[in-house]
């Protein structure tokens, strides 16, 4: 696999107009373009129901120059699935040539929660797809509502923070574990503020014959509260602090990506959203103790997974 | 070469799959569909199709596949029964509103609950408003039939809708019937080659499928899907004329039975037309002017040709195999006579709701049915609108 080098993405063109009408200071386009990036083939994009796809595709408009396809909010998996199939079959039957990729795109809600059997089918049976989950962590689209990729204690509209309950009240569920428990052959966590390590991993997924999971963090102003030009910097707090650990699983084997000089303390990762305010009141200090204490726990499992401890 | 056999209903029409040779299947077992997809995974096994079996985990999933792979421009098929539908249903509803030609056998079951496996039209007839074409069968060979047409029907470019092809669950399914399978080269001819003009798989020509629809074109496309069912009327009257030049089978909307000169009759679809026939047969020995009208299409729904091939009627009994639960009769009922309003005729409606969840019908059932009818005919009064046949109260 050759090396990714900026000079190169630049010249290519970008598969995702702009004038869609996603927020300024969103994950969702810097992912997806990062990704599209990581292959010349003809792609199939297929997209949950969220904010990706009601803001790139609102009819008669489209901001894709790739074959597109939305079917429901649960399914973008199972749809992908299919379009794959149809490729297979036509091209065994020599109706169709060619080389195209297959590429899923959902949210944290339409792939944590109610696309989770419907990715995990998929992932199961082998389907020559990419799924990619753009996690910023809760339903955006339908008014920042807490899902199961919510981080605890983040303040959310169905997990608000009260007098008597100081945001969600668990602890987010890692997904990219979860689906390297499937066996396939490439899984990965990654970040677009790396964007290196986003582009190398989305072209492995690419290339790799059967099916491969990328969970990459992605910010979100409206959710997050933090000002729309401090993304890349929050990004980074994720991965300094550990809260977000770029790793990857490839063929039964664990590797770290990236392991900070110093671990930064939780609360960069905390302070700058709005999201976690409630957390620094007095009296809550005991909050960011078990934030960091979990944190630390996952971060010593990783390294531990990845060999990079005793 | 037509080939004679004696097989099950899912035989029959795992055969019909297996002419039709689908690029694609995306499918989950549910009874008492199940056969149907083990006997075609077989087919698939020994390489007597060129179809990539997507191995589903569930009906919702299977109804997703089969969406992607019928945009990715394969011909695409799926098979489900009763619960099964209940779990595509937000997705059935998206396979119509995007155009796309799947056809789907349902082996028709009662929609729980309770949990009840035997058959009823509850499944099929609460998909009755998702804009699929739906093709009711007496028998295995109807159902054969309807396959074949089916295919026809759904791809034609006036139309490009989804269709159903029902066939009673256990009933037909289950029990083994003569019927006369066409050669495969007659079906690979009837059906032709599918050539969409759009496909997701088509580099050149890169489309959206399924974007985001609001206000100020929605309802366009909504009116296009009536244009379309409109157009399919057409559309099956001219693929059964068609068939039935072939094989010498088929109807276009429904079967006439003994009905020219009839003064009171019945309106069935499924397998209990077959059981109305010989209760018709019987009073007919009688010489009571009895007779039967076996409904194929229930979506497009016939209207004005029903009402004309009814009309002559004293008194007319519609038969369904489902409940609405509007405490104003069944689904078929309440199509049936609003259709008579417009004709305003004088023919008396009544409604007979029975076979729920596997009841029984029997002949000696429907006989009843039609002495209730010479009953009003005689007393010109109606005193039950709705009745409920076959049940313990």
């Amino acid at each position: 696999m050759s090396k990714v080098n900026l000079k190169e993405l630049s010249h290519q063109d970008e598969r995702l107009t702009g004038g869609h009408r996603l927020c300024s200071g969103c994950g969702a386009s810097i992912i997806v373009r990062q990704v599209l990036h990581a292959t010349e083939d003809p792609v199939v994009v297929g997209c949950a129901t969220g904010c990706l796809e009601v803001s790139t595709t609102i009819y008669p408009y489209t901001a894709w120059k790739d074959s597109f396809i939305h079917n429901a909010f649960e399914n973008a998996a199972a749809t992908v699935s299919g379009v794959e199939a149809a490729y297979r079959s036509l091209k065994k039957q020599g109706k169709i040539d060619g080389e195209t990729k297959f590429i899923a795109f959902g949210g944290d809600g339409g792939t944590y929660d109610i696309g989770f059997q419907s990715l995990s089918g998929a992932m199961e049976r082998g389907h020559d797809m990419v799924y990619v989950c753009y996690d910023n962590g809760a339903y955006m689209n339908t008014g920042i509502q807490r899902s199961s990729a919510t981080p605890r204690n983040a303040s959310t509209t169905t997990s608000p923070a009260g007098e008597v309950i100081p945001g969600k009240q668990q602890f987010r569920k890692e997904l990219t574990d979860i689906i390297a428990a499937h066996n396939i052959p490439y899984v990965a966590q990654a970040s677009p503020h790396n964007f290196k390590d986003l582009v190398r991993k989305a072209r492995k997924a690419f290339e790799i014959d059967g099916p491969a999971f990328l969970n990459v963090l992605s910010p979100c102003p409206r959710g997050w509260r933090y000002p729309e030009d401090e993304a890349m910097d929050l990004l980074r707090a994720a991965t300094d602090t550990c809260f977000w650990p770029l790793y990857e699983y490839e063929n039964g084997e664990w590797n770290l990506n990236y392991n900070p000089k110093e671990k930064a303390p939780i609360t960069d990762w905390l302070k700058p959203q709005g999201r976690f305010k409630h957390l620094f009141k007095e009296g809550n200090e005991y909050l960011i103790d078990e934030i960091q204490e979990r944190t630390d726990r996952r971060w010593q499992e990783i390294l531990h997974r990845c060999g990079e401890t005793e | 070469m037509s080939n004679k056999v004696a097989l099950t209903g899912h035989e029959i029409l795992a055969n019909a799959m297996r002419q039709i040779n689908p690029d694609v299947v995306a499918a989950y077992p549910i009874t008492p569909q199940t056969e149907l997809v083990q006997l075609f995974s077989q087919f698939v096994a020994d390489g007597k199709v060129d179809t990539d079996f997507v191995t589903v985990e569930s009906e919702h999933s299977a109804m997703s596949a089969t969406v992607g792979a019928s945009a990715g421009g394969a011909r695409a098929m799926t098979a489900t029964a009763a619960n099964g539908l209940g779990l595509m249903w937000e997705v059935v509803y998206i396979a119509a509103s995007t155009r796309l030609p799947i056809v789907m056998p349902v082996v028709n079951r009662a929609l729980s609950g309770p949990i009840n496996i035997h058959c009823d039209h509850s499944d099929s007839m609460g998909a009755r408003d998702s804009g699929w074409i739906q093709l009711y069968a007496e028998d295995a060979q109807e159902a054969y039939d309807n396959a074949l047409q089916a295919i026809r029907i759904g791809e034609h470019e006036d139309v490009r809708l989804p269709v159903m092809v029902n066939m009673d669950g256990f009933i037909i399914s289950h029990a083994v019937e003569n019927a006369e399978l066409l050669a495969d080269k007659d079906v690979k001819e009837f059906i032709g080659d599918y050539n969409p003009d759009h496909s997701l798989l088509d580099p050149e020509n890169q489309i959206t499928v399924g974007p985001v629809d609001l206000q100020d074109f929605y309802f366009e496309h909504k009116r296009q899907q009536i244009d379309a069912m409109e157009n399919a009327k057409d559309v099956i009257a001219d693929v059964a004329q068609e068939y039935k030049e072939m094989t010498g089978r088929g109807v276009e909307y429904f079967e006439e039975y003994k009905l020219d000169d009839a003064e009171i009759g019945i309106l069935a679809l499924g397998s209990t037309a077959g059981t109305a026939k010989v209760a018709v047969d019987q009073l007919r020995e009688q010489g009571v002017k009895a007779g039967l009208l076996k409904l194929r299409v229930f979506r497009p729904f016939p209207s004005e040709e029903l009402v004309e091939a009814l009309k002559h009627l004293d008194v007319l009994a519609v038969m369904d195999r489902a409940e609405t639960f509007s405490t104003t009769g069944g689904p078929v009922f309440a199509d049936v006579r609003s259709a008579f309003y417009d004709a305003k005729s004088d023919v008396e409606v009544v409604n007979y709701v029975y076979g729920l969840g596997g009841r029984d019908t029997r002949v000696e059932d429907v006989v009843s049915v039609y002495e209730d009818l010479q009953e009003i005919t005689a007393s010109g009064k109606v005193d039950n609108r709705v009745n409920y046949l076959g049940v313990r109260e």
